[in-house]
């Protein structure tokens, strides 16, 4: 699949004197997250009341932004079809890294209403990696915070490691998108 | 070599000054939405963040403009006066210096968005240039008044001739003038009636939609120090300058605030809304003043 040539396999591996440094910018990092929504199901309507006045979102340092190069989080509310997971796909790999994603509903864990339809993808999380699941259908805006909370608890701990997961097992990532998906051949006669 | 420690010191005291006020203006306009708001120091947060990201390259032109725009900024900043006496190159502050070297920032923002290849990166830089060329005209007539009744164009004989006649400001004396002033300050800062070419929801943040992580981090600082640069350069000419650093800062923070709240309860213009306005109603101001502060001598 073309789309994945923005990122590349090797090259994240850090060496100890980088440890330190990575533990200040985790800092700067989990105090200030921005998300770039992906609302394609029903979720969506929950993240207004938690960006506004009622549960104030900014509070934590974060904010809506419009563009995936900006953002640090990838939030996935509400079921995918093929199309949009692939539009998802890519939008994945052009944000810049650290990275996570946080799947927002019951339809990106296991389908939710929607897991015997023939034009849903039921798990996420073997096409692109999930950090935080924040379940129900739908979750209260107090859910949704909770969720964002125990985000910051794991870039603090080095459990939402999604992105490195991701470069460490991108066959298997890659095998599970071509399967799904089907290969895309782009002809780019301006190059050829 | 002193002069230039001095203008870099400049630079970096208005890049701590701006991010401080921005990061407290944030807090009261979540206070005017009824929210908590976030930290003080939120800006400090986001800008260490994304230069601790990795990004992308999309060329050389990409990465260079990026370079060229913060350069050419913390070169305009290091001319600014902060008050009548922290100059860092006595006699080389000229207003036009900065109307010049403002543009070798702006222009670097440009070619680096351009050189990026994404077709909002230019609507945004087509939208940015449209929208100087409509705050500049009615501005620089109001400015070249002040220079024609002051006979000065330092800066920093401009606030000394305003203090000495016993604090009478630019905008008080010339009314019609400062309301101009204050619109173009708005056009300059990318306020919301004027936010035409950034606006997020239309056109995906316009000139900074490819960046991401350092670059994005770089342009961050630039645009602090662009926004110090311009606020300060309209408490110089319209608000009299300052004698002490303390009041510099209160008339700063007082002319970011008010900018900042303005900007808060209205919506966003489209870009021929903005050159219409800009050319109607702050146009005809500026001349009027013009004439009637020139040839009829009436300042009050």
């Amino acid at each position: 699949m073309l789309s994945t040539k923005f990122t590349k396999k090797d090259d994240v591996v850090k060496t100890e004197t980088d440890r330190k440094w990575w533990e200040i910018g985790d800092y700067f990092r989990r105090n200030s997250l921005w998300m770039l929504m992906y609302c394609t199901g029903c979720c969506a309507i929950e993240l207004p009341p938690s960006m506004t006045a009622a549960y104030d979102m900014e509070r934590l340092g974060m904010g809506p932004m419009a563009t995936p190069r900006q953002a640090d989080i990838l939030l996935v509310s509400g079921y995918l079809s093929p199309k949009t997971l692939r539009r998802l796909i890519y939008t994945y790999e052009q944000m810049s890294e650290p990275r996570y994603v946080v799947a927002l509903g019951s339809c990106p864990i296991n389908g939710g209403i929607y897991h015997d339809s023939h034009v849903v993808i039921n798990k996420l999380n073997q096409y692109i990696p999930v950090d935080v699941y924040v379940g129900g259908c739908m979750p209260n805006p107090e859910s949704l915070l909770n969720g964002f909370v125990d985000l910051m608890q794991g870039i603090k701990n080095k459990t939402a490691m999604g992105w490195k997961r991701y470069h460490e097992h991108y066959d298997w990532y890659k095998a599970n998108q071509k399967h799904s998906l089907g290969e895309l051949i782009i002809h780019d006669e301006f190059h050829e | 070599m002193i002069g230039i420690l001095i203008g870099i010191g400049i630079a970096f005291f208005g890049f701590v000054l701006q991010t401080s006020i921005g990061g407290i203006n944030r807090k009261i306009v979540g206070r005017l939405q009824k929210r908590h708001g976030p930290r003080w120091y939120q800006e400090f947060i986001d800008i260490f963040k994304l230069l601790s990201k990795r990004s992308v390259c999309h060329g050389w032109i990409f990465d260079f403009g990026v370079i060229m725009a913060l350069g050419g900024i913390i070169a305009t900043a290091m001319f600014m006066p902060v008050t009548s006496s922290i100059v860092a190159f006595e006699n080389y502050d000229n207003f036009f210096i900065y109307v010049y070297l403002l543009a070798v920032g702006m222009l670097g923002m440009a070619m680096s968005a351009s050189g990026s290849g994404n077709p909002w990166a230019s609507i945004g830089v087509m939208r940015a240039l449209t929208t100087m060329l409509a705050y500049e005209v009615p501005f620089l007539i109001v400015a070249l008044t002040i220079l024609n009744l002051t006979d000065y164009s330092s800066l920093t004989d401009i606030m000394l001739y305003q203090q000495a006649a016993g604090n009478s400001w630019f905008l008080i004396a010339l009314p019609l003038g400062g309301i101009v002033g204050v619109l173009a300050l708005m056009g300059m800062l990318g306020k919301k009636p004027f936010e035409t070419y950034i606006a997020p929801a239309e056109i995906a943040s316009g000139p900074m939609v490819e960046y991401g992580g350092k670059q994005l981090g770089m342009l961050f600082i630039m645009h602090e120090i662009t926004v110090f640069i311009e606020v300060s350069l309209f408490v110089h000419l319209f608000l009299g300058g300052a004698s002490s650093i303390v009041e510099f800062l209160i008339k700063y923070f007082i002319v970011y605030t008010v900018v900042n709240l303005i900007s808060n309860v209205n919506g966003r213009f489209k870009i021929d809304q903005v050159v219409v306005f800009f050319y109607k109603w702050p146009l005809f101001m500026a001349v009027t003043q013009a004439i009637i502060a020139i040839y009829f001598g009436w300042v009050i």
